[in-house]
């Protein structure tokens, strides 16, 4: 059951972990903050989104964190400048591959993109953008899907499939034409799994996944429930 | 010491960031007092003078006249500012660029049933394909994100500026604030 403490530096402190922790874990539990997206508490981590890059001593790559275990006397460094540039790279990225217009979403406010950016003090995006034609899925009686906010963390996916056990959503093709896909591609609305439970679009970081009848600003996503359901599930496992 | 010259520049947006700026209310004197406001929607002058410490610029750049008058305005001035969020990343006048000019100009006059079906071109700049940002086009000096960016942040803004410490500035504001 009890797995082996080890002992690591990060960013030049001395601190220890549980060998089946993960470099976030321990930077977190140490009050060392380390930015991510696509990782939530309560959900398995993927290392989608890349925001949480780390480097480690006699590595020549970058490691992301949320996905990387702990190891014996291994010197992580979770700030510089190189990884700062990275990360504001990364959300610009984010921005210009697919059509967010904060001033008219219904998450505006509450969205972990547009904090991000504000975070890193990104005031413009230096790539070109793209603007797709993407699709809003609206046949679902009571939530949206708006592909063009999605940043394809698949927090949603993972919700449903892990917690709720319906595995509604999934993922479509690759590199740039990924979209995320309910049954096998079928409109949400008819889509036979979703128990309508909305627990995707309370995980969702961005208004991609929203209540309908929201307007601007208006969906508060509660992503903090998810501890509480993992934590009683557990219990019930007991 | 010389008053500032400032001129305001309306491009591709909704007026709002302009609103703002006069949302400064009584502080629009404490501006007034070390700026001359030489060119813009909010006073007379119908040319854009030949020099200018600053320009703000509101709205994304939408059509052939847009970008011509950015490229002059960009010559002529010392400082360029994109204001608010249709400047800085094309916004809301950007939203129809997936569909493209020429079948967003027909959706909205031609299939739309309660207008005259008839595409409007007399007198009118044609549209580029796609709306921008100013920086796609010019060098920017400074962007102000926001929707609009609040009276606040475009008067610690140009304050800054007066006083001489717009280096490195950083605003109190956001994409969509
Ligand atoms: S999802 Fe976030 S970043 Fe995208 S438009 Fe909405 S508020 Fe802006
Ligand atoms: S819909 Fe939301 S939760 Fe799902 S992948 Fe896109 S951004 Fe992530
Ligand atoms: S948070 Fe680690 S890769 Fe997204």
């Amino acid at each position: 059951m009890s797995a082996p403490i080890l002992t690591l530096t990060i960013d030049g402190r001395q601190v220890s972990g549980l060998a089946s922790e993960t470099v976030l874990q321990v930077a977190k539990e140490n009050g060392i903050a380390i930015p991510t997206l696509c990782f939530l508490e309560g959900l398995s981590a993927t290392g989608a989104c890349r925001l949480c890059m780390v480097e480690i001593e006699g590595s020549p790559r970058l490691h992301p964190a949320c996905v990387t275990p702990i190891q014996e006397g291994m010197t992580v460094t979770t700030d510089s400048k190189r990884l700062f540039g990275y990360r504001r790279a990364i959300v610009q990225l984010l921005f210009s591959e697919r059509n967010h217009v904060c001033a008219v979403c219904v998450a505006n406010g509450h969205c972990e993109l547009q904090e991000l950016a504000r975070a890193f003090g990104i005031d413009h995006i230096a790539f070109p953008c793209r603007h797709p034609a993407l699709e809003v899925d609206a046949s679902h009686s009571r939530f949206v899907l708006d592909h063009n906010r999605c940043v394809l963390c698949t927090r949603c996916v993972r919700v449903c499939g892990e917690i709720e056990g319906a595995h509604t959503w999934d993922v479509k093709n690759r590199g740039i034409r990924i979209q995320i896909v309910a049954d096998l591609d079928t409109p949400w609305g008819a889509a036979a799994t979703c128990t309508g439970c909305g627990k995707c679009v309370h995980v969702c970081p961005t208004g991609a996944l929203a209540e309908k009848g929201k307007s601007m600003a208006e969906m508060r996503q509660k992503r903090p429930f998810l501890p509480y359901l993992v934590a009683n599930r557990a219990e019930e496992r007991k | 010491m010389s008053k500032l010259r400032l001129a305001t520049l309306w491009l591709d947006g909704c007026s709002g960031c302009h609103m703002s700026l006069l949302d400064t209310d009584e502080r629009l004197l404490e501006l007034a007092a070390q700026m001359d406001i030489v060119y813009s929607p909010l006073v007379d002058t119908k040319q854009f003078p030949e020099r200018v410490d600053v320009v703000c610029i509101e709205g994304a750049v939408s059509t052939e006249e847009d970008e011509a008058r950015l490229r002059l305005v960009r010559q002529r001035s010392g400082l360029l500012i994109a204001m608010g969020d249709c400047a800085v990343t094309g916004n809301v006048p950007a939203m129809r660029n997936p569909l493209g000019a020429e079948a967003m100009l027909r959706a909205v006059y031609r299939e739309s049933p309660v207008l005259a079906p008839q595409i409007p071109i007399e007198d009118l700049p044609r549209l580029h394909g796609h709306a921008l940002p100013l920086h796609r086009f010019v060098p920017v000096d400074l962007f102000i994100p926001g929707c609009p960016p609040a009276a606040d942040t475009l008067f610690a803004a140009l304050a800054a500026l007066i006083a001489g410490t717009a280096d490195g500035l950083r605003l109190d504001t956001r994409f969509g604030a």
